[in-house]
């Protein structure tokens, strides 16, 4: 495994402690500018864990997490940040982020990261254009001026508006949701929740895009569009997705990097082939040498 | 939607011949409703035995004697076994039968824009339908105390809305930021002689500026903490106002607030008002119809801004923000200050009402300012339906107006005989009204949410 040449985001010895528990132990990790990263590991391994603390939702125990907009980040200025105290520098590399120190919602406002969730968090009684709009609330908000020109209804608002609603009916036609604007996001059925979820992430615009289990209760069919949908983010947008999955079809299929962990430590990191041969990744978290049959193995014995 | 245009048909044609008649499914209930009903009227006579069977009176020598109220009693049981009776057997027919003999009412959007249209006409000539039927001494009652009491509690509950309905953050004591805006208004007016219409935005901004005070340590709080904390601010307004009396004035409150004046000019009656300068006859008439007219426009004011700013970014972070406040702060939403400015918002639209509830009044006094006025008005919000701003004024109009109106039931006594009184059973009625109206409609008059945006003509589309 070689060192990724230009990362979004670095993971430092990420360390979180939960009173006498170690979630996550000294976790170094590096996520490719515009790849598709897997987070894999048995369940409890601390995978949720770390996205909470890359998007802010946790205050990691110690660590660092550097995500810089544009690379390549001379390690000075990363030096220079880390020792100023400041949270973010927003004219180094496009803008360089230490998400240890900020909050949840400035993480995503403003180091632009954006995130799904294990179990589903749509506003449900919303309509699923109003969901995706609701994503682009700050950029909305200022072309209403803080309300004051949307109450008016200015021209600039008005044009902003149009514009959101654009970029909503673009992500509605990618993930196939054009036909169910309308409609309160709590009626779409299930596999639609999660695409919606998707959607709406990606219209916060954000540079890395955080899937906790996407194909999570999908069937294959759903799993097979689903895939499609996350390569087509790579491919049309250059957003670097770091995904939590436990369907290895899919992690195999579409990721450029595996991150494996255990009990909060890495014990493997490379490309999908690297680890489906990795010594360490069929020992310690495997098992078997089949990859797909050993996680069947594994969740359900979990 | 299809649902709704299949509706009609169901209203035009009779009920169509199901697949079973209504008395096998009745006959099949028989049993499980005599046996219910006979245990409610049980229950009942229990609840009677002790609250209304026997009551205490001192007779002409001053002996506590006792009497007994069995015919009451046994009015109370029939009542619970009947109307229990009847509710089993409606609930056991299947749920097509029971709306094919009373289909319920669904608002589309069409229909609810006529009735607000017919509400708002009826408002704007109410001061002349009133003055028409009751003459002009006697409108002076209808204008002021249906007509302007109604609208401010309109103007409360479109208020405590945002807060509640939008927001969802459940505020039990919104009648601290009236209080507010009342008192300082009245304050104000009387120490620096500021005029009615300064008074008016200023009164506002202090509610709200008291409601970002209170705001900041208490919206950390969820559901039921931030209703108590809320409740106790609410409690804290009412004590200083009651025990600062340097300044409040204590129990008396406030009295000889000036009266709101139109470009200067006095709508009292009195040498220099403007009904005498223009030749009218002497008349208090002049003013309550001022103010309604006035209350009328801030409540219209109001309703403009609060739909205005649902459909704006601000207000459609409010309504998310009760959605899933996680799934905010994932997209990058600020909860704090989005929480901040929905109970500013509301605050300052409930410090508006006190000048108007001042003006009305003419005192101000803590007395206005009790927990059962917030109850009242929240109680409007949720009877009106979360966040429907026409659902809301029906109920203010139902609460306020059917409490005052039951105050008109003089002609009971035609009924019960002279000794009946109907003042004591008003709260009662109201009570057993707002019970039957959550059983009947859990979530409110109307229920249906319109989205703030929606993606072209498609959705009318395919309701076609």
């Amino acid at each position: 495994m070689q060192p990724i040449a230009d990362p979004l985001l670095t993971v430092d010895r990420l360390t979180m402690r939960f009173g006498g528990l170690l979630a996550i132990n000294a976790l170094t990790f590096e996520v490719g500018r515009g790849q598709i990263t897997a987070l894999i590991g048995p369940n409890g391994a601390g995978k949720t864990t770390v996205f909470n603390c890359i998007t802010g939702f946790y205050q990691p125990t110690g660590g660092r997490m550097a995500l810089a907009h544009r690379g390549p980040v001379q390690e000075q200025e990363l030096a220079g940040l880390t020792a100023s105290g400041r949270r973010y520098d927003r004219h180094a590399c496009g803008g360089l982020f230490l998400l240890e120190r900020m909050q949840d919602h400035e993480i995503a406002a403003k180091a632009r990261v954006a995130r799904t969730f294990q179990n589903i968090r749509l506003f449900p009684a919303m309509t699923v254009l109003e969901n995706l709009i609701v994503a682009q609330h700050r950029e909305l908000m200022k072309a209403s001026r803080f309300s004051i020109a949307g109450l008016l209804g200015t021209k600039g608002y008005r044009a902003a508006e149009e514009q959101a609603v654009e970029r909503a009916r673009h992500w509605l036609e990618k993930t196939g949701l054009v036909d169910r604007a309308d409609e309160p996001a709590g009626d779409l059925p299930y596999g639609a929740q999660r695409r919606l979820e998707i959607a709406r992430a990606m219209c916060t615009q954000p540079m890395l895009l955080c899937l906790d289990e996407p194909a999570a209760g999908l069937n294959p069919r759903e799993s097979a569009d689903l895939t499609r949908l996350i390569r087509a983010i790579r491919d049309e947008t250059g957003t670097s997705v770091l995904l939590i999955e436990h369907d290895m079809s899919v992690v195999m299929e579409i990721s450029d990097h595996v991150v494996v962990i255990e009990y909060g430590c890495k014990i493997a990191d490379g490309t999908p082939e690297e680890i489906k041969s990795d010594a360490n990744v069929i020992a310690a978290y495997l098992g078997v040498e089949d990859a797909e049959t050993a996680v069947a193995v594994v969740e359900a014995g979990a | 939607m299809a649902v709704d245009a299949a509706r009609p048909q169901s209203h035009a044609t009779p009920p169509q011949s199901p697949a079973a008649p209504p008395q096998t499914y009745m006959s099949a209930a028989l049993p499980g409703a005599l046996k219910s009903a006979l245990l409610t009227a049980l229950v009942t006579l229990g609840l009677c035995f002790p609250i209304v069977a026997w009551e205490t009176q001192l007779d002409i020598e001053s002996r506590l004697t006792l009497v007994s109220w069995w015919g009451y009693v046994a009015a109370f049981v029939a009542i619970a076994f009947v109307g229990r009776f009847a509710y089993v057997m409606w609930r056991a027919l299947p749920r097509e039968q029971r709306q094919a003999i009373a289909p319920r009412a669904k608002l589309s959007a069409d229909v609810k824009q006529r009735i607000a249209i017919v509400g708002l006409l009826l408002l704007i000539f109410f001061p002349f339908i009133s003055i028409a039927a009751a003459g002009t001494a006697g409108s002076i009652k209808w204008i002021d105390n249906y007509g302007t009491q109604i609208l401010i509690y309109i103007l409360l509950a479109w208020g405590l809305n945002i807060v509640v309905g939008l927001a969802g953050l459940l505020d039990l004591g919104y009648v601290a930021f009236y209080a507010v805006g009342a008192y300082s208004s009245a304050l104000l007016a009387k120490n620096f002689g500021l005029s009615f219409w300064l008074c008016l935005p200023l009164a506002g901004i202090f509610a709200a500026m008291y409601g970002l005070m209170i705001g900041i340590p208490v919206l950390r709080l969820r559901g039921d903490y931030l209703a108590i904390v809320t409740l106790a601010f609410a409690e804290i307004v009412q004590r200083v106002a009651v025990n600062w009396d340097t300044v409040t004035g204590g129990y008396n409150g406030i009295s000889g607030i000036p009266r709101p004046t139109l470009f200067g000019y006095s709508l009292s009656p009195g040498p220099d008002s403007l009904p005498s300068l223009l030749g009218l006859a002497p008349s208090p008439l002049y003013r309550v119809i001022f103010l309604f007219y006035l209350v009328l426009v801030m409540a219209l004011l109001v309703n403009w801004v609060a739909t205005r700013l649902r459909r704006l970014p601000l207000g459609r972070a409010w309504e998310a923000l009760r959605e899933d406040e996680i799934a905010c702060r994932s997209l990058g939403i600020n909860t704090v200050t989005t929480k901040l400015s929905a109970f500013a918002t509301g605050a300052f639209f409930g410090g508006i009402a006190g000048p108007l509830f001042a003006a009305r009044q003419g005192i101000v006094s803590p007395s206005s300012f009790v927990f059962m006025e917030s109850a009242m008005i929240l109680a409007i919000v949720v009877l009106g339906g979360l966040g429907s701003q026409l659902g809301v004024a029906i109920a203010a109009v139902v609460m306020i107006g059917g409490t005052e109106l039951l105050r008109e039931l003089g002609w009971l006594k035609a009924v019960f005989g002279p000794e009946f009184d109907p003042g004591k059973y008003r709260m009662l009625i109201f009570g057993f009204a707002m019970v039957l109206l959550m059983v009947v409609r859990p979530r409110g008059f109307i229920t249906h949410r319109d989205p703030s945006i929606t993606l072209g003509g498609r959705q009318t589309e395919r309701q076609a």
